[in-house]
């Protein structure tokens, strides 16, 4: 099965297309393939505890990796000890590890 | 086997966080010791444009050297240099309809002109590719 | 190898460029060797719409020769070879479930998204 990285800069709260982006996430996952979804720039802003909604949930109850990139956190003041609970922040040379690794990534 | 990586950015400068997200990921790329091709497409041809001026800040009371004003251009010389560095190449192609219809045809030194034809083969040629369109 | 565009934006600058710019840059790769399947996602599964005439533009004393026709570059690609789907619930969401779309068009439920990516060794999102 091929892995898939979906980096997401997107916010759900002003774009309601991230809600199919999560949904694709989990599709991916249950269909056994190892996904990771990679928050990065406004996409960081549902990692704040309070703002993070059911959809965040619900990828990381499926076995979706959710993963926040350290600068747009910082970027957001959001602190790396507040991130919603599941949520880890990661640098961005996780995009080219996963590059690197024959991932399929898409940048939504 | 090739461990190259190919990139695709759309977004003109100074309108879009993606075009700093993608460039992070580019530098990323290079430290760890990749060649890396870039296609840049419609508005982000102007990324290398040579003609990008800093200015000063009066809002903020800085005059132009203090302001330091990033410019995409500069960036990209950066990546090159970098490129130069690690000994990887920096393969930095410009769509040339792209450039023609944005006047930006006067482009820093160690970018090119191609086409689509060029991505594609750029993509063939390498072990994986990211595609950062625009909205 | 196998690359499966995927679109979302759609309208954008296509005025200007009288072409959308991704449908335009997949006819140009694949006339360069490629070899693609083009999924319509969001409001680019408006381009599935057939006999959509789009109107010249006309401003100050300046006429469009060429007035963009996206969903007939559309068309002009599946007639290619190239395989165009469309998300179900995109389509529907917009009114264009029971609208004249293009006759090859595949109409995939996004539920079954995960199994058409899969099917792509490369997919590339714009």
């Amino acid at each position: 099965m091929p892995n898939y990285l979906l980096i997401e800069s997107r916010d759900p709260f002003s774009d309601q297309a991230v809600a199919g982006h999560v949904e694709l996430a989990v599709g991916l996952r249950r269909a056994g393939s190892m996904v990771a979804l990679y928050l990065v720039q406004n996409g960081v802003l549902p990692c704040r505890p309070g703002a993070d909604g059911d959809a965040l949930h619900e990828a990381l109850a499926a076995g979706v990796e959710v993963l926040a990139d350290d600068f747009s956190l910082r970027e957001r003041g959001i602190g790396e000890r507040d991130l919603a609970r599941g949520v880890k922040s990661a640098p961005i040379g996780l995009v080219v590890e996963r590059l690197a690794a024959s991932w399929k990534v898409m940048f939504l | 086997m090739s461990t190259a990586l190919s990139f695709a950015i759309m977004d003109a400068p100074f309108e879009n966080s993606r075009t700093v997200t993608m460039l992070r990921v580019i530098a990323e790329a290079l430290e760890a010791g990749h060649d890396v091709n870039v296609f840049a497409y419609e508005g982000a041809v102007a990324l290398s444009f040579a003609r990008q001026a800093p200015h000063a800040n009066a809002v903020h009371g800085r005059d132009a050297a203090e302001e330091n004003h990033p410019l995409p251009r500069v960036w990209i010389e950066s990546l090159l240099a970098l490129a130069a560095k690690r000994g990887r190449r920096l393969d930095w192609v410009n769509c040339g309809l792209c450039v023609d219809e944005r006047g930006v045809a006067e482009a820093i030194d160690g970018v090119r002109r191609g086409s689509p034809a060029d991505f594609w083969k750029m993509s063939v040629e390498s072990a994986n590719t990211l595609t950062a369109g625009t909205r | 190898m196998r690359t499966l565009q995927v679109i979302e934006t759609a309208y954008r600058a296509t005025v200007e460029e009288q072409d959308d710019t991704i449908v335009w840059l997949t006819h140009a790769m694949n006339g360069a060797g490629g070899e693609f399947g083009l999924l319509l996602t969001g409001n680019a599964v408006c381009y599935a719409l057939q006999e959509q005439r789009p109107p010249a533009l006309a401003l100050g004393g300046w006429t469009q020769s060429h007035a963009a026709d996206p969903a007939a570059d559309v068309a002009s690609l599946a007639a290619k070879g190239v395989r165009v789907y469309a998300v179900e619930e995109d389509l529907e969401e917009r009114g264009l479930l029971d609208a004249q779309l293009l006759d090859a068009l595949t109409v995939v439920p996004r539920a079954k998204l995960p199994v058409l990516l899969d099917e792509y060794p490369r997919v590339w999102k714009w």
